[in-house]
C-alpha cells in the first residue's frame, strides 16, 4: 500500500504542500508574533508561499498565467515592503518600539 | 395640508431654532412660534366637522409602496382634543421653563419642537408604520431633555425610560408587520393602513393564549401599558419625572402618558375587539390596583415631584378603567380624563417647578407655612390640587364620575374598589399641601428671600386655571366634538370600520 | 317675576361677594369686607324672602318653579342640567341659610374686626353660601353632589382658617378627608339610582319611587339609598363618621355656628328629606337610618356630659341633635326632621355665636372650668343664652320643644318605630338637659373662676343684634308646627302650618295609627319632666353641692374614663385605620416597588449585561486576535466544503 514513488518523483502535490507549509509558518508568525518587523516578513512569507504554487500550477498546467502573476505578487510584496518597513522606522523613531502590543489604542 | 403642516412645522421651527443665529431673543422666538402652532391647531379646530365619526382632512401619500406604507394623516374626534392639549402646553412649557433651564437652550428648545412633531404625530398618523416612525422618535428628544437637563440621576432615569419603553414597542412592531402580512393574505396586497386593519378578521379563541388574536392584542397592549404607565410596568415614571427638569416633567406627563391611552383607544380596543373583551378583567383589575396603588405609594412620597409623579400613575388608573368599562361612559370619561390629567397634572409639575426654582428643594419635610408668604402661588396650587382630587366644577370631577359611573355599570365590584382611590386622592393630596402651605413658617421658607408669582409666571398659570375651571362647568362644549366618533366606537365595536371623510360609500 | 333671574341672584349674589372678596383680600379692610359680603348675604334673603313669598301665592298642588339654565352633562343617556327646583321643602331651608346666614355675617364683622384675614374669611363665608344654596335648590342629584362637595371645601378653608397652627389644618383635612369618604358612597348612591331608574333627577325619581317596599337589603333602591345615607353620615356627622365635626371647632366660632350647626351638617337630612319617597321604599334603609340616628343621640350626648371646652360641647351636642333628625326620618316623619333641622338651626346658631361672644370675651379662653359668674359681665349674651338652653332642653313652649316632641312621639307611634326609639330618644334628651345645664352653670352662673387681671365685656353691637334675633327665633320658631293635641287647647284652635305647607312635598306615612290625646300627652309629659328633673340634677350638682362631680368620677373611675375620652374612638380609628394604612403603604413603596419590581428588572438588564460580558471577551480590539478568528473560521469553512 506504501507508494515508494512519492518520495521519489517529485510532483505537484510536493509543491503544495511546501507552499502551504510555508504558508502555515507565515500565518502563525502573523498571528502570534508581537514584534512588527517579523510580521512583516512573515507577511512575506505567506507572499512567496502562494508564489510557490503559482508557479507550481503554472507548469503543470502549462500555462503562463501563473508565472505572470507571480511577477505582480513579488512587486506588490516589495512595495508592501517598502511601506510597511517605512512606516515602522518612522514609528520606531517616534515611540522606540516595535511590539505591537505597545499601540493597542484602539481596545473596546 | 393643515394636518401636515401642524405635524411638521413644530420639526421645522426646531430647524429654526438651531440655526438662530443669536442667543437673544431665542426664547421669545420659540414662544412666537408655539403660538403661531397653538393657532393652526385652533384653526384645524374651527375646521373640525363634528358630525361625522370619519376621518377627516386625511392625507394620504405612497411611501413605501412595496410593503403598502404610506404617508397617512387624519383625524377625527378621539385625536383632536390630544392634538389641541399637546399644542396648547407647548406655549406654557416655554414660558414656564424659562429661568428653570440654564444651558444649552437652543438644544433644549429644539428637543422640544422636535417632540412636538412626534407626539401630534402618533395621535395623527393612521398608517402603522408611520405611527411607529412617530411613537419611537418620541422618544429621542425626551431621552435627551432628561439625560442633558436632568437632575443628579438623570442617566439613570433616561436609560431607564428608554429601555421601558422600548421594550414594549419593539413587540408592537412585530406584531404590526405581522398584521401587514394578514392584510396581504386577506386583500392580495399588502397595507399598512389604520383603516385596512380595521377590516382585517383576526382568528380568535377564547382561553387560547396562544392564538392569533390574543397575542397581537397582548403584543400591543404591552407597548401601550408600558407607556401609559399601568401597574406594574410603572417604575420609570417615578424616576423620570424626578430626574427630568420641569419642562420634560409637564410633556411627560402631560402628553406622553396620553400617547399610551390613545394608543389603546385607536388601535387596542377596535383592532382586537374580541380579545378586549375577553381580557378586559385584567386590565380593569390592573387599573383599579394601579388607582389604590399609586395613592397609596404617593401618600407616603417624601419628595412632592414623586408624589405627583405616583398620583399620575393612580389618575392614568382610571383612564384605563373607562376605555375598558367601554359604554358610552367610560370612552367619554376616559378621553376627558386624559385632557384632565394633562392640565392639571402638568400644572402641578409647573407649580413644583417653580417654588424649585425658588427654593432648591423638593423635600415636603422641608416645607411648612408657605401659604403665608407666597399667598397667590397657594391660591394657584390649591385651585389645581382641586382639579387633582376631582371637586365638582372642577374638569377631574367629570372626567372621573363618568369613568366611575361607566365602571359600574359593567363591572359593579371593581367599581366599589375604585371609589377608594376617590378617598385617597383627597388624602395624598391634601396632606401635602397641608404638610407644604400650612403650619409654622419652615427654616427653609425663612432663609430664602420668596418673591409670590411673577408676571411671567402669571401667564402661565392663568390659562391653565381658566382650563380647569371651564372644562369643568361646560364640559359640553369639549365632549361634543369627541360624541360622534365615540358614539360610532361604541355602537360599531365588534366590527369597527373607520371611512375617510368624502369617500364613505366606496368600497376600497 | 322672572324667576330665572331672581334664582340666579340669589345663587350668585354669594358668589360675587366671594369673588370680590377673594381677588382683592389684601387690599380690603376688615369691615369693608365684611359689609361687601354681608350685604351679598342679605341680598340673597332677601331674594329668598320674594321667592318664597312666590312660592306661596302659587295653588298648593303647583308649588314648585323648576329652572334650567344650561347642560353640564350629557353622554349617552346621561344628562345633566345645571337645574334649580323651589318648592315648600327648600324654601324653608332657603330661608334658614340666608337668613341664619346673614345673621352670622352681621356677627363676624365684629367677632373678626381684628383678624388680619378677615377678608379672606368673608370671601369663604359667602363662598359657603353659594355652595350651600346649590346644594338645596339642585333639582337633580348630581347638582346637589356640586354644593356636597362645595359646602365640604369650604368647611374644610374655614376649619383650617388659622392655618399656621399644623392642628387647626389638620382638623381641616380630617374634615375633608372624612367626608370624602360619605361623599364616596354618594357618588355609588348616584350611579345605582341612576343606573336603576335612568334619571337623577329628584322629580323623576321621586315620581318613579316604587309604592311596593324593596324587601331585600341587595336590592337597587336599598342598597342605592344606603350609600346615599353613608354619604349622609359624613355630612351630617354620625356614627361612624361623625369625628370630624368636634374637630372642626378650630375654625372661627361663627363658621361653627353657620356650617357645623345650623346648615351645612343638615344636608344629610335635608337630601334624605328630598328623596323621601324612594328611602320609604326601601325600609330596611330606613330601619338602618333610625338606629344608626338615635345610636348618635345617645352616643354623642354621653360624650357631651364631660367635656371641658365650650365648642365642643355644643358640637357633641349638634352630633347628638342631628341624630334625632336622622331617628326621626328613619321612623318616617320627614317633616317632624324638617322641623327640627328648622328649630335647631336657631337655637344652636344661637349658642354657638353665644360662645363666641364668651369667647371673645373672655380672650379667647375656651374652657368652661376657668369661666363662671359670666352672667353679671355678659347680660344679653347670657339671656339669649339662656332661651337658648331652654330651647334645647325642650321646655314648652320654646321652639325645641315643639320639634323634639314630634320627633319622640313620631318614634313611639310610626310604624317604622317602638318603645326603644322612644325610650333612648328620651334617655339623650335627659343627657342632653344634664349637660346644656352644666354648661350654663358652668359658663354663667355660680362664682367668676378666672384671674382679676380679664375684664369682660359686653360684644358690639353686630353680635348682640343677631343673638337678640336668634333668641327671638328660638323662642317662637316653634309655633309654626304646633301639635294637634296642643292646639286644640288653644284659643283659636291654631293648626300645624308647617305639617300644611309640605304636604306636597312628603309623602305620609301610611296605616299611621290614630293619635290619641291621652297617649301623646303622656309622652310629652314624661320627656319633658324627665328632662327637667336632669336640668335640675345638673343645677344642684355644679352650682349647690360642687364637690359632687369630683366624687361621682373618682366612683366611677373607668367609666369616666371612657366618657371624657370620648369613647377612644379617635385613638381606634388612628392605630387600626390611619397608622395601619401609612404603614402598608410605605412598605408596599419600599417592598414592591423599589424591591420587588425594580429588582426584576435589573435581574433582566444583568442578565443581558452578563450575556453581553461574555461576548466582549471575544472583542478584545487586537487585530491578531481577530485574524486568528478570521483563519480559524475560514479552515472551518472550508473542511466542512471539502468534507462533504
Amino acid at each position: 500500500m506504501y507508494n515508494l514513488n512519492w518520495f521519489s518523483q517529485i510532483g505537484l502535490q510536493h509543491y503544495l504542500l511546501l507552499s502551504s507549509a510555508l504558508f502555515i509558518c507565515g500565518m502563525a508568525g502573523v498571528l502570534l508574533r508581537k514584534n512588527a518587523i517579523v510580521i512583516l516578513m512573515s507577511i512575506e512569507l505567506m507572499l512567496n508561499a502562494v508564489n510557490i504554487s503559482f508557479v507550481a500550477f503554472s507548469h503543470y498546467q502549462s500555462k503562463l498565467e501563473g508565472q505572470i502573476m507571480v511577477f505582480f505578487v513579488m512587486t506588490i510584496a516589495a512595495a508592501e515592503a517598502a511601506v510597511g518597513l517605512a512606516i515602522m522606522v518612522s514609528i520606531f523613531k517616534r515611540f522606540r518600539e516595535v511590539n505591537i502590543r505597545f499601540f493597542e489604542r484602539l481596545k473596546g | 395640508m393643515l394636518l401636515s403642516s401642524v405635524v411638521f412645522f413644530p420639526a421645522l421651527c426646531a430647524l429654526l431654532l438651531s440655526l438662530w443665529p443669536v442667543q437673544k431673543l431665542l426664547k421669545s422666538f420659540a414662544l412666537f412660534l408655539s403660538l403661531i402652532e397653538f393657532g393652526i391647531s385652533l384653526f384645524i379646530l374651527s375646521q373640525f366637522d363634528v358630525s361625522t365619526a370619519s376621518l377627516q382632512m386625511v392625507e394620504k401619500y405612497p411611501w413605501i409602496e412595496r410593503f403598502g406604507i404610506n404617508y397617512f394623516l387624519g383625524i377625527d374626534g378621539l385625536s383632536i382634543w390630544l392634538v389641541m392639549l399637546t399644542t396648547f402646553l407647548m406655549p406654557i412649557v416655554i414660558l414656564g421653563s424659562w429661568n428653570s433651564i440654564e444651558k444649552k437652550w437652543k438644544g433644549f428648545l429644539a428637543c422640544l419642537f422636535v417632540l412636538q412633531t412626534a407626539m401630534i404625530g402618533t395621535f395623527l398618523a393612521i398608517d402603522a408604520i408611520f405611527f411607529y416612525f412617530f411613537w419611537e422618535l418620541s422618544l429621542v428628544p425626551m431621552y435627551f431633555i432628561i439625560g442633558i437637563w436632568g437632575g443628579q440621576r438623570r442617566i439613570y432615569a433616561t436609560v431607564k425610560f428608554f429601555i421601558y419603553t422600548m421594550l414594549g414597542s419593539v413587540l408592537m412592531l412585530v406584531a404590526m408587520i405581522y398584521m401587514m402580512f394578514l392584510t396581504e393574505q386577506a386583500f392580495g396586497t399588502m397595507s399598512a393602513s389604520l383603516l385596512d386593519f380595521y377590516r382585517l378578521n383576526i382568528p380568535f379563541v377564547g382561553g387560547q393564549f396562544f392564538s392569533l388574536q390574543t397575542l397581537l392584542f397582548f403584543a400591543f397592549s404591552l407597548a401601550f401599558a408600558i407607556k401609559v404607565p399601568m401597574f406594574p410596568f410603572h417604575t420609570w415614571l417615578p424616576d423620570a419625572h424626578v430626574e427630568a427638569p420641569t419642562p420634560g416633567s409637564v410633556i411627560l406627563a402631560g402628553v406622553m402618558l396620553k400617547m399610551g391611552t390613545y394608543g389603546f383607544l385607536r388601535w387596542v380596543i377596535p383592532l382586537f375587539p374580541e380579545a378586549t373583551e375577553y381580557w378586559a378583567w385584567l386590565f380593569i383589575f390592573v387599573a383599579v390596583l394601579g388607582i389604590v396603588y399609586g395613592a397609596l405609594v404617593a401618600m407616603v412620597q417624601t419628595d412632592i415631584k414623586k408624589l405627583v409623579a405616583y398620583s399620575s400613575v393612580s389618575h392614568m388608573g382610571y383612564v384605563i378603567l373607562g376605555l375598558f368599562s367601554m359604554n358610552s361612559f367610560g370612552f367619554t370619561g376616559g378621553l376627558y380624563q386624559m385632557l384632565n390629567h394633562g392640565v392639571s397634572t402638568g400644572a402641578l409639575f409647573l407649580l413644583v417647578g417653580m417654588i424649585y426654582e425658588r427654593t432648591h428643594s423638593r423635600e415636603i419635610s422641608k416645607y411648612g407655612g408657605l401659604a403665608n408668604v407666597l399667598p397667590f402661588y397657594s391660591i394657584g396650587f390649591f385651585i389645581v390640587t382641586l382639579s387633582s382630587i376631582a371637586v365638582p366644577l372642577t374638569n377631574g370631577f367629570v372626567g372621573e364620575f363618568l369613568i366611575l359611573l361607566g365602571s359600574y355599570a359593567s363591572n359593579p365590584v371593581f367599581t366599589y374598589v375604585a371609589v377608594l382611590g376617590v378617598v385617597l386622592g383627597a388624602v395624598y393630596m391634601l396632606w401635602m399641601f397641608k404638610r407644604v402651605f400650612f403650619g409654622p413658617e419652615s427654616v427653609l421658607i425663612k432663609e430664602h428671600p420668596l418673591h409670590d408669582l411673577s408676571v411671567r409666571e402669571y401667564f402661565v398659570l392663568v390659562p391653565l386655571v381658566v382650563l380647569i375651571f371651564w372644562m369643568g362647568v361646560f364640559p359640553k362644549q369639549f365632549l361634543g366634538f369627541s360624541k360622534t366618533s365615540i358614539d360610532h366606537l361604541v355602537a360599531h365595536r365588534s366590527d369597527y370600520i373607520l371611512m375617510v371623510q368624502g369617500q364613505e360609500g366606496k368600497q376600497p | 317675576m322672572n324667576h330665572p333671574l331672581l334664582i340666579a341672584v340669589l345663587i350668585l349674589a354669594p358668589l360675587i361677594g366671594f369673588l370680590i372678596n377673594g381677588l382683592r383680600y389684601q387690599k380690603n379692610s376688615a369691615n369693608l369686607s365684611g359689609i361687601l359680603a354681608t350685604s351679598a348675604a342679605v341680598l340673597s334673603f332677601f331674594v329668598s324672602v320674594i321667592l318664597v313669598s312666590e312660592i306661596f301665592s302659587l295653588p298648593q298642588e303647583s308649588r314648585k318653579i323648576v329652572v334650567q339654565f344650561f347642560e353640564w352633562i350629557h353622554v349617552d343617556s346621561f344628562r345633566v342640567n345645571f337645574g334649580f327646583l323651589l318648592d315648600p321643602l327648600n324654601s324653608i331651608m332657603i330661608l334658614i341659610i340666608t337668613g341664619v346666614g346673614s345673621l352670622i355675617h352681621l356677627f363676624s364683622i365684629g367677632y373678626m374686626s381684628h383678624d388680619h384675614g378677615a377678608a379672606k374669611y368673608f370671601a369663604y363665608l359667602n363662598l359657603f353660601l353659594f355652595n350651600m344654596l346649590i346644594l338645596v335648590l339642585a333639582d337633580n342629584l348630581l347638582v346637589m353632589f356640586v354644593g356636597w362637595e362645595g359646602v365640604g371645601l369650604c368647611s374644610y378653608l374655614l376649619i383650617g382658617f388659622w392655618f399656621k397652627d399644623s392642628q387647626k389644618a389638620a382638623a381641616g383635612m380630617k374634615a375633608f378627608v372624612t367626608n370624602r369618604v360619605g361623599d364616596a358612597a354618594f357618588l355609588l348612591g348616584i350611579f345605582i339610582l341612576f343606573l336603576t331608574f335612568g334619571t337623577v333627577q329628584f322629580s323623576d325619581l321621586v315620581a318613579m319611587a316604587p309604592s311596593v317596599a324593596e324587601v331585600s337589603w341587595w336590592g337597587p333602591i336599598t342598597l342605592g339609598t344606603l350609600f346615599l345615607f353613608v354619604g349622609a353620615t359624613g355630612k351630617s356627622a354620625q356614627i361612624p363618621l361623625y369625628v370630624w365635626l368636634p374637630d372642626a371647632m378650630a375654625g372661627p366660632t361663627p363658621v361653627s355656628a353657620l356650617i357645623h350647626a345650623a346648615t351645612m351638617v343638615t344636608a344629610g337630612v335635608y337630601m334624605i328629606i328630598r328623596l323621601n319617597p324612594l328611602f320609604l321604599a326601601a325600609p330596611n334603609t330606613m330601619a338602618v337610618i333610625a338606629v344608626i340616628g338615635v345610636l348618635t343621640a345617645v352616643v354623642a350626648a354621653c360624650i357631651g356630659l364631660l367635656q371641658n371646652d365650650i365648642k365642643k360641647i355644643l358640637a357633641y351636642s349638634t352630633v347628638s341633635q342631628l341624630g334625632y333628625m336622622f331617628l326621626a326620618c328613619g321612623v318616617g316623619a320627614f317633616g317632624a326632621a324638617l322641623f327640627h333641622l328648622m328649630t335647631h338651626a336657631f337655637f344652636k346658631a344661637l349658642m354657638f355665636l353665644g360662645s363666641g361672644s364668651v369667647i371673645h370675651a373672655m380672650h379667647e379662653e375656651q374652657d368652661v372650668r376657668k369661666m363662671g359668674g359670666l352672667k353679671k359681665y355678659l347680660p344679653i349674651t347670657h339671656a339669649t343664652f339662656f332661651i337658648g338652653w331652654l330651647a334645647i332642653i325642650g321646655m314648652p313652649p320654646f321652639a325645641g320643644f315643639f320639634s323634639k316632641d314630634e320627633i319622640l312621639g313620631m318614634s313611639f307611634q310610626s310604624p317604622y318605630g317602638n318603645a326603644a326609639f322612644w325610650a333612648l330618644g328620651v334617655f339623650g334628651a335627659i343627657l342632653t338637659a344634664f349637660y346644656m345645664t352644666r354648661l350654663m352653670a358652668l359658663t354663667f352662673w355660680g362664682k367668676a373662676r378666672f384671674s382679676d387681671k380679664l375684664h369682660p365685656h359686653e360684644s358690639p353691637w353686630t353680635m348682640t343684634l343677631p343673638l337678640c334675633v336668634l333668641a327671638f327665633l328660638s323662642a317662637v320658631g316653634g309655633w309654626i308646627g304646633i301639635p294637634h293635641v296642643i292646639g286644640e287647647l288653644l284659643p283659636g284652635h291654631p293648626e300645624n302650618f308647617l305639617e300644611k305647607f309640605l304636604e306636597h312635598s312628603i309623602l305620609p306615612i301610611l296605616d299611621l295609627p290614630k293619635a290619641m290625646p291621652t297617649m301623646e300627652y303622656l309622652l310629652m309629659g314624661t320627656s319633658v319632666l324627665l328632662a327637667a328633673l336632669s336640668a335640675y340634677f345638673a343645677y344642684t350638682m355644679y352650682l349647690l353641692k360642687p364637690e359632687w362631680p369630683k366624687k361621682l368620677a373618682d366612683k366611677f373611675r373607668p367609666l369616666h374614663e371612657l366618657v371624657s375620652n370620648k369613647f377612644y374612638v379617635d385613638e381606634i380609628y388612628e392605630s387600626s385605620l390611619i397608622q395601619p394604612l401609612i404603614q402598608l403603604s410605605k412598605n408596599i413603596w419600599l417592598y414592591v416597588d423599589v424591591n420587588l419590581i425594580d429588582k426584576t428588572t435589573y435581574v433582566v438588564s444583568d442578565l443581558t449585561k452578563g450575556c453581553g460580558g461574555f461576548v466582549r471577551i471575544l472583542q478584545n480590539g487586537n487585530a491578531q486576535t481577530y485574524a486568528t478568528y478570521i483563519s480559524i473560521g475560514i479552515v472551518l469553512i472550508l473542511s466542512i466544503l471539502l468534507m462533504r
